[in-house]
């Protein structure tokens, strides 16, 4: 479904993502590791088209689309989380979910199925975004990117920064969203749950693959390893 | 009592003529961050669409009535080829946008002499709008009590379509966070334009006003223009409300100062009171409180 070949990206002239392979086939959930500064959000938001692609290609179901803007990849079919629980802050938390429903079939429905997914949301709509909690901003944030009805979905570290009892929430949503048949593409700090969640990992160390392979038995050393932990 | 009647009015009605001026660009400056030196000129675009439909039609009530929502159309597409050709690839640069959109301006008022010539020109004021009505004791020209209703009709479709519609949604969105618009499926740049268009047209419909209330010249547009960026900044960027409150208060400001002084002595006064302002709430009047970050 997507697949990074030989991937160099960065802001300006300097690359921060050098030379990555990188494959998340239909139905399958790949994670990235790596420690802070490794390239991961930087690799990601090459990925959705914000970050300008420096050479090789993104591939999604087969057509190279470095250079379509952002919001038509979304319509492609890719839905981006990104990092820090951003929602529309000034929005109200039903505007959030309307925005990218406008415009769709049977866009009330799209909202109704995610606001049965996080029942926490039903409440909260006419809360303006930016005052709701780290938590139920996020949950916000993957209902919004759900209403798309993408077929990959990329999370960047999905439960940074939130209250635990919420975590277990939204890493069920994942395992949930994953077993229906979504693609994922995870970032996460947290091995546990990446390797638990993913078929596949890759780590990252300064923008290169420092190990990569699948999520099997042995892969908790071998990610321990290359992160050096 | 007469007097402060009269100038609690003449203030009011300062303030609603500022705020039209300002309505547009508390979207293209306010919410875009685009400083758009040109606005000036889409006004005084507004002021010559009413001329010109005048001289077409000849009925002065007939050529408001066409001419309000032309103003619109023609500032709002001249918004549009500005923000397409020019503005578009200088986001991020304010200062390039500043004298890019500088240059507009003086090359639309020179365009404006060679085809109206320089001297001013005037529009007939409709019957309907001559003379003026008794408001506790004192005589208010029904020109001023058309602009106050147009300003607040103006304001209110803003704050409708901005709350209510599907279109409205996007820009606030495009507004708020930029890159996560677009990675929600908005065309940012559709949105850009679609706001510009708007905010420029409003201009047009503020020129069209200001034709009952003054003579039009190649210049017209230019003497509002800094007292239209005072007001969206002391109002808070891109706070509708916050221009409301500001160009009233200026105008206010503004009329009772000159009850005391001289029209220009009013206006040092008022820079006076804006430079304290902004010393003291640099922020403006509203701004917008929030948890996250983004």
């Amino acid at each position: 479904m997507l697949r990074l070949r030989n991937l160099t990206c960065g802001y300006g002239r300097s690359a921060v993502v050098h030379g990555v392979d990188l494959e998340v086939g239909a139905d399958e959930v790949t994670a990235v590791m790596g420690h802070n500064g490794a390239g991961k959000t930087t690799l990601l938001r090459a990925v959705v088209g914000l970050v300008p692609v420096m050479s090789g290609t993104i591939e999604f179901d087969g057509e190279a689309i470095n250079r379509k803007p952002a919001n038509r990849r979304v319509r492609a079919g890719m839905a981006y989380v990104p990092q820090g629980q951003q929602c529309f802050a000034h929005l109200t938390a039903g505007e959030n979910l309307r925005l990218v429903a406008d415009g769709r079939k049977s866009g009330r429905a799209l909202v109704d199925a995610q606001l049965d997914r996080f029942p926490a949301l039903r409440g909260l709509l006419s809360r303006q975004a930016g005052l709701l909690s780290g938590g139920q901003r996020q949950q916000l944030a993957i209902a919004r990117a759900l209403i798309t009805e993408p077929r990959l979905l990329i999370l960047d570290e999905p439960t940074e920064g939130i209250q635990p009892n919420v975590v277990a929430e939204i890493e069920g949503a994942i395992v949930d969203l994953a077993k229906g048949g979504l693609s994922v593409l995870l970032v996460e700090q947290h091995l546990g749950f990446a390797l638990q969640a993913a078929s596949r990992f890759t780590v990252l160390r300064s923008g290169r693959v420092a190990s990569q392979g699948e999520a099997g038995s042995g892969a908790v050393e071998r990610v321990r390893e290359a992160m050096a932990i | 009592m007469d007097l402060l009647v009269g100038q609690l009015f003449t203030g009011l009605s300062t303030g609603s003529i500022l705020l039209l001026a300002a309505l547009g660009l508390s979207l293209t400056y306010g919410q875009m961050g685009v400083i758009n030196m040109a606005h000036g000129e889409f006004i005084m675009a507004g002021c010559y669409t009413a001329y010109v439909t005048q001289q077409v039609v000849g009925d002065a009530g007939v050529s408001l009535l066409i001419a309000l929502p032309t103003g619109f159309l023609v500032g709002g597409a001249m918004g549009l080829i500005l923000e397409t050709l020019l503005i578009r690839h200088l986001y991020h640069r304010p200062l390039d946008t500043l004298l890019v959109t500088f240059g507009v301006g003086l090359v639309l008022q020179q365009v404006a002499r060679d085809v109206f010539g320089a001297p001013a020109v005037n529009v007939t004021v409709p019957q309907f709008l001559r003379g003026g009505v008794d408001l506790l004791g004192t005589a208010v020209p029904k020109t001023r009590l058309f602009i106050l209703a147009l300003a607040i009709a103006a304001v209110a479709a803003v704050t409708l379509v901005l709350r209510f519609t599907p279109a409205g949604r996007r820009i606030r969105a495009v507004v708020g966070n930029r890159d996560l618009a677009e990675t929600a499926g908005i065309s940012s740049r559709a949105v850009d334009a679609g706001t510009f268009f708007i905010g420029s047209g409003l201009a047009g419909v503020a020129g069209v006003a200001l034709t009952l209330i003054g003579a039009t010249s190649p210049t017209t547009g230019q003497s509002y223009l800094v007292d239209a960026f005072l007001v969206v900044v002391a109002g808070g960027m891109g706070r509708i409300k916050g221009a409301v409150v500001a160009a009233i208060a200026l105008g206010t400001f503004q009329a009772v100062f000159e009850t005391y002084s001289t029209a220009s002595l009013a206006k040092v006064g008022v820079f006076v009171v804006i430079v304290v302002f902004l010393q003291l709430r640099p922020q403006g009047l509203f701004t917008l409180r929030t948890r996250s970050l983004a």
